[in-house]
């Protein structure tokens, strides 16, 4: 086994990390450079729970390579805040107590964050067949939709 | 049920902190991506292990070599078995965590390896020999049952039955309850309706796979990092199985991502801990997904009977029902839980429920949300609905003709006290949703469901900070809000803002015992627990300031965050805040805590009432949710935010046990779909908005009036789901999950039958 070597940018950093072949994105995240924020639900890209962003995109981490993500701009949940500052993504979330346990928040984040990006305006329903690749076991979506539509509209009127 | 008369309705006129929706104290970390969940923790040094597991359902294991694997570079310690303390309190869990002479299950752990990457011991896995002879095996719950049924243990002989077997069998236990003489009753019925059905084992579907980082020292002194429901539950399971003193081991509860019960028992936290006593070296274990479905503890598959008689004026004069649970290769299938509830809505002169506790070749089973009442209330609910189109009665109408009141005897036994089934009956048939128009192959269900809830060990301090803030620290993990609901309660008690109190979840060297979070407890004990901590905090508080007054502690009270002089005879003093007192603590004595430990009593039982309207697709018997409501009795809302979204969350796992998901078993004994592409949980565009409302008919049990609220919102689902497609596709369906293939076959058989 031989380590690759990769250049990338995570949330706007400059980022060396070595990583062996079969290693996937959210095991260099999580293992290599200590950002656990990305959580490893299934492996299987089916919770969304790894949510990242590659070049705006949003992606399973844990259906990427890591030495996949040379000369790429990745995104994550690390990266949402600016400093202090929450996304208004994040604070709809807290207001509306959209989250019961917290494991798919991080992902649920990523996720409605790139989905207002493409499209400020969403109908409820857009908003359920785009987070429909995040799963959440706790809180049945009511609470999260509600939190991503409330946050669509400040962006809008912002 | 009775616990002490706790409730003061007085103080529930006007509560200003309870009842509010403040944003929990946890809640920045995790929108952030900072909480720290079980697997996002490391320790230095620390090696990966990995269990090998079974792939066979059924086999004895003659041989395990592992020399290979030992010899492998970077691999530091294999643990089998004889690893562990064969004298253990819990024989099964013992057995579960790691097989002995058999595998009884696909996925049952063989052996564990700790190596220095997760891909070295993976590779050294491979190179552990295990001889296996395999053995016929059961899935099937009924099958299981018969006679021939190849037996999992020979020394299993069922309990509950009048004389001792002389064969031993799968059958672990018998359990009955009831009253009455339900063929009296029969006899006086008009109509009779006796029906079966079938129930698909779940699985709890936390987004968190279990993980934990253990280090054993050389003498002994133990940590232990986990995603748990219960920490010390975990300690005593985990000291019994390594054989060590309990003082040895700390466990620390990380945040927690998901349970359901779930994470209320261990799986390899003490295979973490015994590779790590080995390797002499910190061990990190996560399961991977398939891992979960196959290795932790789903719940019970079923098969069930029920009967019940009514009169044409809507009066049930019998209930009966027999449920088959199946719960894994160990004892502990919900099945007594099952033939509890399975009739607790009502008040009945004539009822009788019998379950058997099965076992088969699965995972061993743990609890599920309300563990066994979804599904034997599902078969109650659903021909209790059949009952009502029968004599032509409103289904709320007939539920109320016979509900279980206050003071009724219940099915399993006690008299209830004060609850709230008909407040919730009474708000769900006014509610707006119960009017709304249908369409064309449109249906309505509704149905009722309840749950027990539990007190337990419970031991919580509450600490008044030099800058006079409060610190507190609980014993039950978090798992949904509850440090912002003890945050709530020691505000409401002390009578400060909400952000002066902190409260986090203490390891097990920090507090006594604290039961697990389970049974709808934490709200309810830790609650309690926290606020006659702060009522102590309180006296001592008052103490403080007479002495500083120089005046009788009897002549000062508490108010407003402040000891007050109780009157003019008592001197003239301006209010001493919660501040000076603590910041001169010092002088009069030292640090100002409060503490309680205690056996909760007094749980409320939770019962709720769901509506739900769908569409059935002829063509291809697909199944659309267009409205959803529960109406549940939460006692007293303390933070409405997590009680709406306990309600919502349990509709929605009721869902999905309803329409999609199932454990699939082959002929091979092995299961086929242990992923979350083949096991198919509800996703947000499968559902519409969950409506809530919250009945609150206080629990005399607890100062605030606190019924839990976690478990009973699973309850009702199945039945209003199975009702309401029944509705709406014209032939009743009593095979869960009502997934497409099946409903389109019950359709296409009445078809025929009308052709
Ligand atoms: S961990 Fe990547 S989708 Fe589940
Ligand atoms: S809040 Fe627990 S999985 Fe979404």
């Amino acid at each position: 086994m031989s380590g690759i070597h990769v250049s990338t940018t995570i949330n706007g950093d400059q980022i060396d990390y070595v990583c062996e072949p079969e290693e996937t994105m959210l095991d260099v995240l999580r293992d290599r450079l200590g950002m656990t924020g990305a959580k490893e639900g299934c492996s299987t890209g089916d919770c969304g729970a790894c949510s990242i962003t590659v070049d705006g995109r949003l992606t399973c981490s844990c259906l990427m390579l890591g030495a996949e993500a040379g000369g790429h701009e990745i995104g994550t949940v690390e990266g949402v805040a600016q400093g202090n500052e929450l996304h208004p993504v994040q604070q709809k979330i807290l207001d509306h107590a959209a989250l019961q346990c917290g494991v798919c928040t991080p992902g649920i984040v990523v996720a409605a964050k790139a989905l207002l990006e493409k499209n400020p305006d969403p109908t409820e329903t857009e908003v359920r067949y785009w987070l429909a690749g995040n799963l959440c076991r706790c809180t049945g979506y009511d609470k999260i939709i509600r939190a991503v539509m409330d946050a669509a509209q400040e962006l809008r009127s912002a | 049920m009775a616990g002490n008369q706790e409730f003061d309705a007085d103080r529930a006129q006007d509560f200003r902190v309870v009842g509010t929706r403040p944003a929990r104290p946890d809640g920045m970390d995790k929108v952030t991506g900072k909480a720290r969940f079980g697997a996002d923790m490391n320790m230095p040094g620390q090696l990966i292990g990995k269990i090998l597991r079974s792939p066979h359902p059924h086999a004895r294991i003659k041989s395990i070599d592992a020399s290979e694997a030992l010899a492998m570079p970077g691999v530091k310690a294999v643990v089998t078995a004889e690893d562990f303390n064969a004298d253990a309190k819990d024989r099964d869990v013992l057995t579960n965590i790691m097989a002995r002479d058999k595998a009884l299950y696909e996925g049952h752990a063989v052996a564990a390896v700790a190596a220095t990457s997760r891909i070295k011991a993976q590779q050294a896995l491979k190179r552990i020999k295990v001889n296996y002879e395999i053995l016929p095996h059961v899935t099937d719950v009924d099958a299981a049952m018969q006679p021939d049924a190849p037996i999992l243990h020979d020394d299993m002989f069922t309990q509950g039955l009048d004389e001792k077997p002389a064969k031993p069998s799968n059958i672990n236990a018998r359990h009955e309850f009831g009253h009455g003489d339900v063929e009296k009753g029969f006899a006086q019925a008009d109509i009779v309706i006796e029906r079966d059905f079938k129930t698909a084992a779940t699985h709890q579907g936390y987004i968190e796979p279990h993980a934990c980082v253990a280090n054993v020292g050389a003498d002994g002194m133990s940590e232990l990092w986990v995603c748990t429901q219960g920490h010390f539950h975990v300690r005593s399971q985990c000291a019994s199985l390594l054989g060590m003193d309990v003082s040895r081991l700390r466990v620390t509860a990380s945040e927690i991502g998901g349970g359901f019960g779930g994470k209320t028992t261990v799986f390899i936290e003490p295979v973490a801990l015994a590779l790590s006593r080995k390797a002499g070296r910190p061990v990190k274990l996560v399961m991977t997904r398939e891992e979960v479905f196959k290795a932790s503890g789903p719940t019970a598959s079923s098969s069930m009977r029920v009967k019940i008689g009514v009169k044409k004026d809507g009066t049930i004069t019998a209930g009966e029902a027999s449920l088959n649970y199946q719960g894994g290769a160990f004892p502990g299938a919900p099945a007594d839980f099952g033939a509890m509830s399975a009739f607790a809505c009502y008040d009945l002169e004539n009822v009788k429920a019998v379950a058997f506790d099965v076992v088969t070749n699965r995972p061993k089973g743990a609890a599920y949300r309300a563990p066994g009442a979804p599904m034997s209330v599902f078969a109650v609910e659903s021909v209790v609905d059949e009952l009502a189109k029968e004599i032509g009665m409103d289904p709320f109408d007939l539920r109320l003709k016979n509900a279980a009141r206050d003071g009724s005897k219940s099915s399993y036994g006690p008299k209830f006290g004060k609850i709230g089934l008909v407040a919730c009956l009474e708000a769900a048939k006014a509610h707006p949703h119960y009017a709304a128009p249908l369409g064309p192959n449109q249906g309505r269900g509704v149905a009722s469901g309840f749950w027990f809830n539990f007190g337990g060990e419970t031991c919580s301090n509450l600490n008044v900070n030099e800058d006079g803030t409060i610190t507190l620290a609980v014993g039950t993990p978090d798992i949904g809000g509850s440090r912002a609901s003890m945050c709530i309660m020691v505000a409401e008690e002390l009578e400060v803002p909400y952000e002066r109190v902190r409260a986090i979840v203490a390891d097990t060297s920090a507090l006594g015992f604290n039961d697990t979070t389970e049974g709808s407890r934490v709200t309810f004990s830790s609650g309690m627990a926290l606020i006659k901590a702060a009522r102590k905090a309180k006296e001592e508080m008052c103490k403080r300031a007479a002495m500083m007054w120089d005046i009788p502690a009897e002549a000062v009270y508490w108010a407003e965050g402040a000891a007050h002089p109780s009157g003019p005879n008592a001197g003239d003093f301006e209010p001493m805040t919660i501040e000076e007192i603590a910041g001169s603590a010092a002088k009069t004595g030292g640090p100002i805590a409060g503490h309680h430990e205690y056996n909760a009593d007094g749980a409320g039982v939770s019962f709720g009432t769901h509506i739900v309207d769908t569409e059935v697709d002829p063509e291809t018997g697909y199944v659309k949710i267009l409205r959803y409501t529960v109406v549940q009795d939460a006692g007293k809302a303390i933070h409405p935010d997590y009680v709406e979204g306990q309600f919502q969350g349990g509709a929605v796992q009721g869902i999905g046990w309803a329409l999609n998901e199932e454990y699939i078993y082959g002929e091979d004994g092995r299961l086929q779909n242990a992923t979350f592409l083949d096991y198919r949980l509800p996703v947000a565009s499968d559902l519409p908005m969950i409506d809530t409302v919250i009945v609150e008919v206080p629990n005399p049990g607890h100062p605030y009036g606190v019924r839990g609220v976690g478990e009973t919102g699973i309850v009702p689902p199945l039945a209003a789901l199975a009702n309401s497609v029944s509705a709406a596709a014209g032939v009743r369906l009593t095979d869960l999950p009502m997934s497409p293939p099946k409903v389109l076959k019950a359709i296409g058989a009445t078809k025929l039958a009308a052709e």
